[in-house]
C-alpha cells in the first residue's frame, strides 16, 4: 500500500452531526405487519374509509410481490416483521398545532439540526413542515400561504381537510403496484407534505419539509403530493436527518408530483440519513419512488438533489412527461463515502411531442463506497421531436471504492434525439498537490475539487440551500482523502 | 540569514537517485539559474523544494528562511512564501480560476496570522495583475487551466505568483512552449516581481530566458549535483558550447 493510500484510509473518518436521539415519550406500536395494523394506523389518523380500502388494497398485492434484487446494492434482508410501522410523540395527538403548543422538546429538536421553527417562522421566506417519525409536528407559515391559496400542511391533515384533492390525485403517479416500497409505503404509510398551487398562483416562498426519524427500530414511510394547478409555479425543498445507532432503520418514502398546464415544480432534495459508521454498521436503507407527472401542456418539473446519507440509496426521481412541450431535469450529486451505497438516478419518459428533458448526474465516491447511476430514457412513439440530454460524471476519491453507470436509452421515436456523456475520473495527486502548494489544506483543497465537480447541480438549488449543500458535501467528506 | 540552503541533498525517485549530493545557497534578493541536460534534475529539484512526496530525500537538509524545510507540508511552505511555477500546470475543472486563487491568498494570510483580503480588494489587485500579464478580463471565469493553452498556462502561473507575492519563487521551466512575444510578457511579469528581499530559482534549457531575467548566477546542474557555477555569461557559453564541455571538465575533477 502506497503512502498515499494509508493517509486515505487514515483519512475516511465522517463526523455525523445530527446523530443525537430527543428523549420525548412516544406511542409506538408494536413491531409486525398485518392487515391490522394498517386498520389501526388508519383509524389513528382519522381516515375515510376510501384511504383505509386504498391501504389495505396496496398490502394485499405487496404481499404477492418481491423486494427487487436489480439495484447495484447489498445488504442484509430486511424483516418486516421486526420493524413498527407508526410512531409518534404522545404530546401530539395527530393535529399539528401552532408553533406555541408544540412540545419544547421537539422544538429543541429541530433548533440542534439548524432548523429553528420560531426562527424560520419570523424571519427566513422558508415555510416548513416538520415530520418527526411518523408524524407531523408543526408546519410554518400556513396562514400566510393560504392568503395566497396555497394549501401547505402535513398529509394527514389534508386528508381531513381536503379529502376530495386527496382522493383525485393520491396515487395517480405512483400507483400502489408501482414496485415493492412503492406498494409497502401505500399501505403503512403515516404522513408527509402537502401541497396545492391553485390556478395561477406563484408561492409567494419557498416550501420545505424537514424529516426527522428519532424512535429506534421504526420504520418512516412518509408520503408527499404536490399538485401545481395551471399556471402556477412553487420550489419545494426536503431535509433528513436520523439518530446514529447500529441497527439499521428503514425509509420507504413516495412522492408524487403533478404538473398542469403551463405549471412549474422545482423539488430540491438534501438527503443526509445516518449513513452508518466508518465500517458500515447501521445507517438508513433509504428505498424511495419519486415521481413527477407533466401532466400538462409546457409544464415542467425539475428534480435536484444532494444525497450524502443513508448506507444504502435507492432511488430514481423521475418525469413522466406527457403533455406536449413539457420538460423534466434531474440534477443530482450523490456521495458514497465508508461502506455507503448509492444506486441513484431518474427516468425521464417522453410521451408528449417536442418534450426535452435534462439529467446531470455526479457520483462522487470515497472510502469503500459504491455509487451507481442508473438512468431511463424513453421515447415512446407519440413523443415527436422529444430531446435529451446526459450526462453523468463520477468522480473517485481513494483506490478502494466503485463507480458504476448503468444508462438506458429506448426511442421508439426516429425524430427524437438523445445525447449522452459520461466521464469518469479520479482526484489527482497533481490537482491535490497544485492546491496545495498554493497554500490550501488537503480538506480544503478537495473540497474545491469536488465542489467544481459538483458546480453544474449547485447552481441549481435554491440559493440558501446552495450553501447548505456545500457545507454538508465537505462534512461528508471530511478526511476522505489522502 | 540565507533564503534557501541547500547541503548535500540525496533524493531518489522510485528507488532510482536523482540528486546526489546537491548543494546551493540562495540569498535574499539573488536570482540563481539552473541549468543542465534532460534528466539531470533539474525539476526534481523545483519538486522537492515545493514538497512533492513520491520524492524521497535520502540524505542531506534544507532550510529555508532558518526552518527545516523537509519537515513543513506543502501548504505550510507555500505560507512560509515559497511559490513553485509548474512545469506543467493542472487543470481543474469546475473550479474557477478566480476563485482558487483568492482561496489559496486567504489561506496562506490566515496561516500567517494575517487578515483575509475582501473581495472587493481582491478584484482590484486581480484586474491590475492581469493587466501587467496581458490577460484578457474572460480569464476570470474560466476554470483553472483547463482548455489554457501552453502559453497562457504559464502565464497564469506568473499571475499566481505576482498575487501571492513568494519571498522564494521556483520557476520550472517556465519558458518552454513561449513564443517570442509571451516570453517577453512572463519576463516582465518576473522582473516586476525583483525585491532585495525576494529571492528566485529559475530552472531552464534556455539561455533567452536569461537574457530577460538575469541571473546574478547561473548552475550547470550534471548526474545529480550542481557541477559548476558562474555568472550569466556561463549561459551564453552554454547556449554556444552545449553541455559536453562541462560534463568532462566535471569528470575530471
Amino acid at each position: 500500500m502506497s503512502s498515499e493510500s494509508t493517509q486515505i484510509a487514515d483519512l475516511v473518518k465522517r463526523k455525523y452531526q445530527h446523530g443525537f436521539v430527543t428523549d420525548i415519550e412516544q406511542d409506538t406500536v408494536p413491531p409486525g405487519l398485518d392487515e391490522g395494523v394498517i386498520r389501526l394506523i388508519s383509524a389513528k389518523k382519522g381516515e375515510p374509509a376510501f384511504l383505509t380500502q386504498w391501504r389495505l388494497k396496496a398490502f394485499e398485492h405487496w404481499q404477492t410481490m418481491e423486494e427487487p434484487t436489480w439495484a447495484h446494492v447489498r445488504y442484509t434482508p430486511i424483516d418486516y416483521q421486526a420493524i413498527s410501522y407508526y410512531s409518534a410523540p404522545t404530546s401530539n395527538p395527530n393535529a399539528p398545532k401552532s408553533l406555541d403548543e408544540v412540545d419544547p422538546k421537539l422544538l429543541e429538536t429541530y433548533d440542534k439540526l439548524g432548523i429553528p421553527l420560531h426562527e424560520r417562522a419570523r424571519l427566513a421566506g422558508v415555510a416548513v413542515d416538520a415530520v418527526f417519525d411518523s408524524v407531523s409536528v408543526a408546519t410554518t407559515f400556513r396562514e400566510k400561504l393560504a392568503e395566497a391559496g396555497v394549501i401547505f400542511c402535513s398529509f394527514s391533515d389534508a386528508v381531513r381537510s381536503h379529502p376530495e384533492l386527496v382522493e383525485q390525485y393520491l396515487g395517480t403517479v405512483v400507483p400502489t403496484r408501482d414496485n415493492f416500497f412503492a406498494a409497502l409505503n401505500s399501505a403503512v404509510f403515516t404522513d408527509g407534505s402537502f401541497v396545492y398551487i391553485p390556478k395561477g398562483v406563484r408561492c409567494p416562498m419557498e416550501l420545505s419539509t424537514y424529516f426527522r426519524i428519532n424512535a429506534a427500530k421504526t420504520g418512516q414511510f412518509e408520503r408527499t403530493l404536490i399538485v401545481a394547478d395551471e399556471g402556477s409555479h412553487v420550489s419545494y425543498l426536503e431535509g433528513c436527518t436520523a439518530p446514529m445507532r447500529d441497527e439499521n432503520q428503514l425509509h420507504a418514502a413516495v412522492v408524487e408530483l403533478v404538473a398542469l398546464d403551463d405549471a412549474e415544480i422545482k423539488y430540491s432534495t438534501v438527503q443526509n440519513w445516518y449513513p452508518g459508521d466508518e465500517n458500515g454498521v447501521g445507517g438508513i436503507y433509504n428505498f424511495v419512488t419519486k415521481r413527477g407527472d407533466c401532466r400538462g401542456r409546457n409544464s415542467k418539473i425539475s428534480w435536484t438533489q444532494v444525497e450524502t446519507g443513508s448506507a444504502i440509496t435507492w432511488k430514481y426521481p423521475s418525469c413522466v412527461l406527457r403533455g406536449d412541450g413539457s420538460v423534466g431535469e434531474f440534477y443530482s450529486v450523490a456521495v458514497a463515502n465508508n461502506y455507503q451505497q448509492a444506486d441513484t438516478g431518474t427516468k425521464m419518459i417522453h410521451i408528449g411531442r417536442n418534450t426535452r428533458s435534462t439529467i446531470i448526474s455526479k457520483g462522487i465516491s470515497a472510502g469503500h463506497g459504491q455509487n451507481s447511476y442508473r438512468g431511463l430514457v424513453r421515447f415512446l412513439p407519440t413523443a415527436k421531436n422529444a430531446r435529451n440530454y446526459t450526462q453523468c460524471d463520477s468522480l473517485l476519491i481513494g483506490d478502494e471504492c466503485g463507480a458504476h453507470t448503468f444508462p438506458y436509452i429506448e426511442s421508439r421515436e426516429p425524430s427524437g434525439r438523445v445525447e449522452h456523456e459520461a466521464t469518469t475520473s479520479k482526484i489527482s495527486d497533481d490537482q491535490l498537490f497544485y492546491c496545495r502548494q498554493r497554500g490550501l489544506s488537503e480538506e480544503d483543497a478537495v473540497n474545491l475539487i469536488v465542489n467544481g465537480f459538483c458546480r453544474s447541480v449547485f447552481r441549481n438549488l435554491p440559493m440558501e440551500f446552495a450553501v447548505e449543500a456545500q457545507n454538508l458535501l465537505s462534512v461528508s467528506l471530511e478526511g476522505a482523502v489522502g | 540569514m540565507s533564503m534557501l540552503d541547500i547541503r548535500n541533498l540525496y533524493v531518489s525517485v522510485d528507488g532510482n537517485e536523482i540528486l546526489e549530493g546537491l548543494d546551493l545557497t540562495v540569498r535574499p534578493g539573488e536570482i540563481h539559474a539552473i541549468m543542465g541536460p534532460n534528466g539531470s534534475g533539474k525539476s526534481t529539484l523545483a519538486q522537492v523544494l515545493a514538497g512533492r512526496d513520491n520524492y524521497s530525500v535520502t540524505r542531506g537538509e534544507i532550510v529555508f528562511q532558518g526552518r527545516n524545510l523537509l519537515d513543513m507540508a506543502p501548504e505550510e511552505r507555500a505560507a512560509a512564501g515559497l511559490f513553485l511555477a509548474f512545469q506543467y500546470p493542472i487543470e481543474i475543472p469546475g473550479v474557477n480560476n478566480t476563485y482558487l486563487l483568492k482561496a489559496a491568498l486567504n489561506a496562506q494570510r490566515r496561516a500567517r496570522g494575517e487578515p483575509e483580503v475582501d473581495a472587493f480588494d481582491f478584484m482590484r489587485l486581480i484586474r491590475e495583475t492581469m493587466k501587467t500579464m496581458q490577460m484578457p478580463e474572460e480569464f476570470l471565469q474560466r476554470s483553472v487551466n483547463e482548455g489554457f493553452s501552453g502559453g497562457e498556462k504559464k502565464r497564469n502561473e506568473v499571475l499566481q505568483m505576482l498575487v501571492l507575492k513568494p519571498s522564494l519563487a521556483v520557476l520550472d521551466e517556465t519558458d518552454s512552449g513561449l513564443d517570442v512575444d509571451a516570453l517577453k510578457v512572463v519576463a516582465a511579469g518576473v522582473n516586476s516581481l525583483r525585491d532585495p528581499q525576494r529571492s528566485m530559482i529559475l530552472v531552464t534549457h534556455y539561455e533567452r530566458l536569461l537574457e530577460l531575467i538575469v541571473p546574478d548566477f547561473v548552475h550547470v546542474l550534471a548526474g545529480g549535483r550542481i557541477v559548476k557555477s558562474g555568472d550569466k555569461s556561463l549561459a551564453r557559453e552554454l547556449d554556444a558550447r552545449g553541455y559536453d564541455w562541462v560534463l568532462k571538465e566535471a569528470r575530471a575533477v
